[in-house]
C-alpha cells in the first residue's frame, strides 16, 4: 500500500514535469520561463527524495538536494540575474507555429514510450512508468533547443535535458553511483559560469542575445 | 605512480598557471608541465608494457595496451603543442589579438584540457568517462570564443550547444547501461567499472544495450564530429587559436572515439551480434564521403583541414565498425598517425596565415619562398594526410582497404571514391599556396620548427619501419578489441 501509494504521487510528478516540460516549450517571457524551470527542477527533487525514501536508497537524498540546490535556487538565480543585468528580462520572443511543435512535442512522448518499452517490461522498480516521461523530456528540451532562437531559451532548454537525464538515472536505477551523479551536478556548474560569460560576449558582440544574428559561419557555395 | 604523476601534473599546471598569468615564462612553465607529463606517460606505458593491464586507486583507473596508447600520444602532442603555442601566441600577442588576462585563462585551460582528456582516457568507470568528457569540452568552449570576434564567439556558441545537447544523450545511453549492468553486477559504482561490466557482457541483456548504444553513438559521434552531427566542428577548429584547433583535432576526436570504441566492444560481445559495428561502420563511411566532397568548397584554410579531421575520423570509425584483427590493426595506427599528422599541419597552417594575416587560402601564396620550413613542412604534411607513401596514413589506409575488400568488397568503391576525392580537393588547395612567389604582404615570423619536424619524422618512421614495440603494442590492443 506504502510503495503503491508513493508509486501514485511519483507518478504524478512526472506528469507534473513533463507538463513543465511542454509549459517552456511555448513560453514566450523570460521569467515565465525561468519559473518554469524552477518548478520542473522542484517536481523532480521532490519526486528523487520520495523514491530514495521508499526504496531505501539513501543517496536518492543527496541526489534531491544537489537539484534542490542547483536547479531551484542557484540556477533560476543566476538567470534572473543575468537577464536584468542585461536588460532583456522584458524581451518577448516570437514563437512560429505554436499548434505544430504541440503536436511535434506530442509525437516525441509516444515515441518515448515506445522506445522504453522493452526497458519497462524488465525492470521490477516502481519507478520503472517513468523512464518514458524521463526520455520524453530530455527530447523535448532537444525540440525547445532547435525551435527557439534566443540564447537564454537554449540555455534553459538544456538544462531541461539535464532535469530529464536526473529523473532518467532516477527512474530506471534509483539514481546513479554517487560519484557521477556528484562529477555531472560539477560540470552543470562549471557550464553554468560558462553560459553566463557567453551571454555577455553574445550581448557586446551582437547587442542582443538572438541566435539567429550569428549566421557569419555557412557554407558558402 | 606513473598514472598519479600523469594525471596531477596537468592539474597542478593549470593551477600554477592560473596563479602566473601573463608573466614572460608562462609559456616556458607551460611547456615544461606538458614536458613532465609526456614523462610520465612514458613511464605508465613501460610500465604497463612490461607488467601488463593494470587496475589502480582502487579499481578507479584502468589501464591497458589501448588506452596507454592513447594516453602517451595525448601527452606527446600536448607537449609538441605547448612548444608551438610559445612562439605562435607570442605573435597573437604583439598583434593585438589576445590580452594578458586572455593569456592567463589561455595557459590555465590548456592544461586543464589535457588533464581532463587523459581522465577519459584512464579512469575505469563510464560515467566518470562522461563527466571528464564534459569538462574537456567546457574547458575549450571558451578558447574557442578567445579573439571575441563575432564567428569566434558564434563557432563557440555552436560547440557548446551542440556538444552539450551530444554528450546529454550520451548520459542517456550511460543510464541505460548502468540499467542492464545494475541488474548483474548490483547497484553501485562497481557496476560501472569498464573491467567488471567486460567480464560479464554475455550476461548483459541485449535489447536495453542496443538501445543504449544509439544514444552513445550519437553523443559521442558528436564528439568525433561524426556527419550528420558534425557542424559544430568545423566552426569550432577554425575560429580558435591554432594551437587548440591542433589539440581539437589531433587529440580531443580520438579521445571520443576511444568511448565509442570500448562501447562498441561491450554492445557486440553482449549482443553477439555486429549490429554496432554495422552502425559505426554507416557513420563512418558517410563522415567520409560527406568530408571528401565539402573539402571541395573551402575557403578558409583552418575549415579545410577540419573537414579533413572529419574524414579521418571516418575512416578509423568505420574500420573499428568493420572489426576483424586487420582493419582494426589500422584504425589504431590510423588514430596513431592522423593525430601526428594534423596536428604538425595545424602548426604549419597557424604560421601560414600569421605570415599572410589571414586564414584565407587565397591569399595565402609563396610558403616555400617566405619560409621553407613551413612550405615544406605543409607540403609534406598534406602528401602524408592524403596517404602518400612512404608517410605511416599511407600504410594505416592501406591496410583498411584491405580489410575492406575481405570483409565488405561492396564498400570498397565508396572508400576509394572519398580518398581519391579528398586527395585532389586538397592538392588543388595547397600546391598554390607553397610554390610561386612570395607576395608582397608576406612577413617574416620566427616559426616553431621542431615540433613540425618531430612530428613529420615520426610518421616518416611509423610508414617506413614499424617499431617493433609499437606492433606488439598494437596486436595486444586488437586482441583487447576483438
Amino acid at each position: 500500500m506504502h510503495t503503491n501509494l508513493a508509486a501514485q504521487i511519483n507518478s504524478f510528478l512526472a506528469a507534473m514535469i513533463l507538463l513543465t516540460a511542454f509549459g517552456m516549450l511555448v513560453q514566450r517571457r523570460m521569467y515565465g520561463l525561468i519559473h518554469l524551470f524552477a518548478w520542473q527542477g522542484l517536481f523532480l527533487s521532490i519526486s528523487t527524495a520520495i523514491v530514495g525514501f521508499v526504496a531505501g536508497a539513501h543517496h536518492l537524498y543527496i541526489s534531491s538536494i544537489l537539484t534542490l540546490s542547483l536547479k531551484v535556487i542557484l540556477l533560476p538565480y543566476i538567470l534572473h540575474v543575468l537577464i536584468q543585468r542585461l536588460k532583456i528580462h522584458k524581451e518577448v520572443e516570437t514563437i512560429v507555429n505554436v499548434p505544430m511543435t504541440m503536436l511535434i512535442g506530442i509525437a516525441l512522448v509516444i515515441f518515448s514510450y515506445h522506445l522504453t518499452a522493452p526497458v519497462r517490461e524488465l525492470s521490477t522498480l516502481m519507478t520503472r512508468s517513468t523512464l518514458a516521461v524521463a526520455l520524453a523530456t530530455v527530447l523535448l528540451g532537444l525540440l525547445m533547443m532547435i525551435t527557439r532562437k534566443h540564447a537564454v531559451t537554449q540555455i534553459i532548454g538544456f538544462l531541461a535535458m539535464e532535469n530529464g537525464l536526473f529523473f532518467a538515472a532516477t527512474s530506471a536505477t534509483y539514481g546513479m553511483p554517487l560519484v557521477v551523479e556528484l562529477g555531472v551536478a560539477l560540470d552543470i556548474l562549471i557550464a553554468a559560469f560558462i553560459f553566463g560569460i557567453f551571454f555577455f560576449q553574445i550581448h557586446t558582440t551582437f547587442d542582443s542575445l538572438d541566435i539567429e544574428q550569428m549566421a557569419r559561419l555557412k557554407e558558402e557555395d | 605512480m606513473p598514472l598519479l604523476i600523469l594525471l596531477s601534473v596537468p592539474l597542478f599546471a593549470a593551477i600554477v598557471l592560473a596563479f602566473i598569468g601573463d608573466r614572460k615564462y608562462a609559456p616556458e612553465i607551460n611547456i615544461l608541465g606538458s614536458a613532465a607529463t609526456f614523462a610520465a606517460g612514458i613511464a605508465l606505458a613501460l610500465e604497463v608494457y612490461v607488467k601488463g593491464p593494470m587496475l589502480a586507486g582502487g579499481n578507479f583507473f584502468f589501464v591497458d595496451a589501448f588506452n596507454v596508447y592513447l594516453a602517451v600520444l595525448t601527452s606527446f602532442v600536448s607537449m609538441t603543442t605547448a612548444i608551438f603555442s610559445r612562439r605562435y601566441m607570442r605573435k597573437e600577442r604583439q598583434d593585438g589579438h589576445v590580452g594578458p588576462i586572455r593569456m592567463r585563462f589561455y595557459h590555465a585551460m590548456f592544461q586543464l584540457f589535457i588533464f581532463a582528456m587523459l581522465l577519459c582516457l584512464l579512469t575505469n568507470n563510464v560515467g566518470v568517462l562522461w563527466i571528464a568528457m564534459e569538462l574537456a569540452t567546457l574547458s575549450t568552449v571558451l578558447l574557442v570564443s578567445l579573439y571575441r570576434t563575432p564567428s569566434a564567439i558564434e563557432a563557440a556558441w555552436k560547440y557548446f550547444i551542440l556538444c552539450g545537447v551530444g554528450i546529454a544523450l550520451a548520459l542517456f545511453g550511460t543510464v541505460l547501461l548502468y540499467f542492464a549492468a545494475e541488474k548483474v553486477l548490483g547497484a553501485g559504482g562497481e557496476a560501472l567499472l569498464w573491467t567488471n561490466l567486460s567480464q560479464v557482457s554475455g550476461k548483459l541483456e541485449p535489447t536495453v544495450l542496443s538501445l543504449a548504444f544509439v544514444f552513445l553513438m550519437v553523443g559521442y559521434g558528436t564528439k568525433v564530429g561524426l556527419v550528420p552531427v558534425h557542424n559544430w566542428l568545423p566552426d569550432a577548429h577554425s575560429e580558435g587559436p591554432t594551437p587548440i584547433s591542433a589539440v581539437l583535432s589531433g587529440l580531443l576526436l580520438n579521445v571520443a572515439l576511444y568511448a565509442l570504441v570500448r562501447c562498441k566492444v561491450l554492445v557486440d560481445g553482449s549482443t553477439g551480434t555486429h549490429h554496432a559495428g554495422d552502425i559505426m561502420m554507416g557513420f563512418g563511411l558517410l563522415s567520409i564521403i560527406v568530408a571528401a566532397f565539402s573539402l571541395l568548397r573551402q575557403k578558409d584554410i583552418k575549415r579545410m583541414f577540419a573537414y579533413s579531421s572529419i574524414e579521418h575520423m571516418g575512416i578509423a570509425t568505420f574500420a573499428f565498425g568493420l572489426g576483424g584483427p586487420i582493419a582494426t590493426f589500422g584504425a589504431l595506427l590510423h588514430m596513431l598517425v592522423h593525430s601526428l599528422t594534423k596536428s604538425a599541419i595545424f602548426f604549419t597552417v597557424g604560421h601560414a596565415s600569421q605570415m599572410h594575416w589571414t586564414q584565407e587560402m587565397d591569399r595565402i601564396k609563396g610558403l616555400i619562398r617566405g619560409n621553407p620550413l613551413v612550405g615544406w613542412g605543409m607540403m609534406f604534411g598534406v602528401m602524408a594526410i592524403v596517404g602518400m607513401p612512404p608517410f605511416g596514413v599511407f600504410t594505416s589506409e592501406f591496410l583498411i582497404l584491405t580489410a575492406t575488400m575481405k570483409d565488405a568488397p561492396l564498400l570498397t568503391p565508396f572508400l576509394l571514391l572519398g580518398f581519391a576525392v579528398a586527395f585532389a580537393a586538397l592538392f588543388r588547395r595547397v600546391q598554390p599556396m607553397v610554390t610561386g612567389p612570395a607576395p608582397s604582404y608576406q612577413r617574416p615570423i620566427k616559426a616553431a620548427h621542431i615540433p613540425v619536424m618531430l612530428h613529420m619524422a615520426l610518421v616518416l618512421v611509423i610508414g617506413i619501419y614499424m617499431p617493433d614495440f609499437l606492433n606488439r603494442w598494437f596486436h595486444t590492443a586488437v586482441e583487447l578489441l576483438k
